[in-house]
């Protein structure tokens, strides 16, 4: 009887003791916020802005939420790695399970789109309207990220993909003038430079190269054909793309090694070791902060910056934005958060720090200088695209896609294979 | 109700994990498989048996082609190599040493190190940068006046390099396991070949290396299984990029990044196949072994 006894209560310890550690398999998902002391309840806002610059402006914006909103606190979900990588995966099985955070960031544009057409998402249409949030946005931008006539996000920044930085003594050495205008400028200071023995083209690890390619494309066949593009049925294989594509082939045998990231691509430039660098308008922050975050370096003395070449005029945006996922727990502190996200001091707050201009027309101009005041003019006069490599354009899987031939065409060389690679692509998931 | 009392109580003490094995390994994995006989290429539709039409298509993407190609080169290097180093470490320690003990731990080590802090590390070692602009190894072998490599960036070779640290990281756990091949080679049966007249080489040749064909094995299995799943180490140093894409990156990208669970599913079965080639002709030998004696 007593073997018996110690038999079973072992069993019924070990199958507790699994028990525990599947709930705690679960990581966050027991952090999951529940209404805590005090009659205050929690907002659970999901992020990846944990790096500098980013978790500032975040800090900022949440100071705001809490002066206006005393009987709400807020819950930092954040989840570290560029652009979102893990942050997404989390998210995914977040949204599978049914417990969706109360809000989350995400590319405003087609990498919503999954998440649209799960469902997972509410409509914003009513928030834009009773905030009149229409009237303060650019009306191009409203277009872009309008999903059959319905809104679902509330984009809070605006960044700008298509930036050519450059070292301005390197440019010098090698008898460059001026920033190249047109691709073909562009071709011949690279071969300027290269005879020179520096690196005409600094790129890093593979996406930095599909975002490279997004601003040759655009520097290639405008905004509007390169706006059409990711319209149902485009045509991937037009001559327009070939021609763009063999731009982008000659442009990438001026590439150095690539690097791990774009930062230490960057870095070549500001360090005098290459002539240029493609990358969004994040790197300025890189570039100018200091030491602790950035680079400290002088704007316009030791880095300088122009639209990609043949893109002046373009603003290639991307934007941060959030959500209202469908079954959020706390609806009415997600919709208050998503208000300061939408107002111009939310805006004005988080901004300056990360790096990166308000989406709203109305913004307090003086709180951005040096390149931020050059973005937020162009952005209030220039034509607007959407990049691919940020999700604007095109949706997730038709991103991985479009990465996928880019890195095949990196190992091959082949152009051919990249523009059917490209075709195909569109034609999978284009809708 | 008595023989029962003979069986019952071990029964119950090992049924939560037969059960929890059963529905976790096996149910998944058969579920995985379901899924990857469906024609589920989104995250919302249900998908409709299709059969092994995925496990055919996959076979029309250079991606795939490409990735496999990376984990069969891995594999060779890594496997070959960690046992190479393994056993030559092995080897000069058979005969013991002065302060063994902290030689053994020091060769060990590294298998207390998750792959992902190895491949942190291995990641700035291997950097591309030359010249100038060279750092870990390539600075090391500038100083010392030895060419300089691309490491994981080279196309021909760059999955020969990936797997250095994977040798890096397994090889003293190889050593392990032959030592304690060698230290299991009775003493009498080397004394019995010296006494007919073998050569120290011989002895080796003819005696103890036969007798360390079953660690060589375990090695061969446990270093084999772990190339083909080769995950975490690959993301740490280089990322999700196709230059260095194996099933396993492949899987994560079409499950997380294109919304594709059936090719995920696939690719995740084919792993699953590929590293049951190598487990199942194993276990066959080693029951028939336990059978014979």
């Amino acid at each position: 009887m007593r073997r018996w006894l110690a038999a079973v209560s072992i069993t019924m310890a070990s199958v507790l003791g699994l028990a525990a550690c599947g709930g705690g398999g679960g990581g966050q998902a027991t952090q999951a916020p529940a209404a805590s002391g005090g009659g205050k309840q929690q907002v659970e806002v999901f992020s990846w802005w944990t790096g500098p610059g980013e978790a500032d402006g975040l800090q900022a914006m949440r100071k705001i939420f809490e002066e206006q909103n005393p009987n709400l606190t807020f819950f930092d979900a954040a989840v570290a790695g560029g652009s979102g990588d893990k942050a997404k995966a989390l998210l995914q099985s977040k949204l599978q399970a049914n417990t969706p955070p109360d809000t989350f960031q995400g590319h405003a544009g087609a990498e919503l789109q999954g998440y649209i057409k799960a469902g997972n998402l509410e409509d914003l249409t009513p928030l834009y309207d009773e905030l009149k949030l229409k009237d303060v946005f650019p009306a191009q931008l409203v277009e872009q990220i309008s999903v059959d006539g319905k809104i679902y996000s509330v984009p809070v920044n605006i960044h700008r993909s298509n930036v050519l930085w450059f070292n301005p003594a390197v440019l010098k050495e090698a008898g460059v003038a001026a920033a190249p205008k047109t691709i073909e400028e562009f071709i011949a200071a690279l071969e300027k430079v290269k005879a020179k023995g520096k690196i005409p083209l600094s790129i890093g690890s593979e996406w930095t190269v599909t975002h490279l390619m997004e601003s040759v494309l655009l520097g290639t066949l405008g905004a509007d054909a390169y706006n059409a593009l990711f319209k149902p049925g485009a045509d991937w294989n037009s001559a327009q793309v070939t021609t763009a594509l063999n731009n982008f082939a000659k442009i990438m045998e001026y590439a150095g090694d690539p690097q791990d990231d774009w930062q230490p691509a960057a870095k070549q430039v500001a360090d005098g070791q290459a002539a240029f660098n493609i990358m969004g308008d994040w790197a300025y922050g890189y570039f100018h902060n200091p030491p602790e975050g950035g680079l400290g370096k002088q704007s316009k003395t030791d880095f300088d910056w122009a639209p990609a070449p043949g893109t002046e005029g373009t603003y290639l945006w991307l934007s941060d934005s959030f959500t209202l996922p469908k079954g959020a727990k706390n609806r009415d502190g997600a919709m208050a958060w998503l208000k300061v996200a939408a107002s111009k001091e939310g805006q004005d707050a988080f901004n300056p720090k990360k790096g990166s201009i308000p989406a709203r027309k109305d913004a307090d101009q003086s709180l951005y200088t040096d390149y931020l005041a050059d973005a937020l003019k162009d952005w209030s006069s220039n034509k607007l695209a959407g990049s691919i490599q940020h999700g604007v354009a095109v949706n997730q899987p038709w991103l991985a896609a479009i990465n996928e031939a880019v890195g095949l065409y990196i190992g091959s060389k082949d152009v051919k294979g990249l523009q059917q690679g490209l075709a195909d692509a569109a034609t999978a998931n284009a809708q | 109700m008595r023989r029962a009392r003979t069986w019952l109580p071990g029964l119950l003490l090992v049924a939560p994990s037969i059960i929890l094995i059963g529905v976790f390994v096996y149910g998944m994995l058969g579920w995985n498989f379901r899924v990857a006989m469906t024609d589920q290429h989104d995250a919302v539709s249900e998908g409709e048996f299709v059969g092994l039409q995925n496990f055919i298509d996959i076979w029309d993407q250079q991606r795939w082609h490409l990735s496999v190609n990376h984990a069969i080169v891995f594999t060779i290097v890594f496997v070959v190599g960690a046992l190479v180093l393994g056993w030559l470490l092995a080897f000069l320690m058979e005969k013991g040493i002065r302060g063994e003990g902290t030689f053994r731990a020091i060769y060990l080590f590294p298998m207390a190190i998750s792959f992902v802090a190895t491949g942190i590390v291995w990641r700035w070692l291997m950097n591309s940068g030359t010249g100038e602009r060279a750092v870990g190894l390539n600075r090391l072998f500038d100083w010392i006046g030895l060419p300089q490599w691309q490491w994981f960036r080279d196309p021909d070779w760059g999955m020969a390099a990936m797997a250095l640290p994977a040798i890096w990281q397994m090889s003293g756990y190889v050593m392990a396991l032959f030592l304690a091949g060698f230290r299991g080679v009775p003493e009498e049966l080397r004394e019995a070949a010296r006494v007919d007249g073998c050569t120290e080489w011989g002895v080796y040749r003819h005696v103890v290396l036969p007798l360390l064909r079953p660690v060589t094995l375990s090695a061969l299995i446990i270093l084999g299984h772990i190339s083909l799943k080769v995950f975490d180490l690959i993301v740490a140093v280089s990322g999700k990029q196709i230059i260095t894409d194996v099933p396993a990156v492949f899987m994560w990208v079409a499950v997380f990044d294109s919304n594709d669970p059936a090719k995920g599913a696939t690719i995740a079965s084919y792993i699953v196949l590929s590293v049951a080639i190598f487990v199942i002709p194993y276990l066959i030998w080693s029951v028939r072994k336990e059978r014979r004696s």
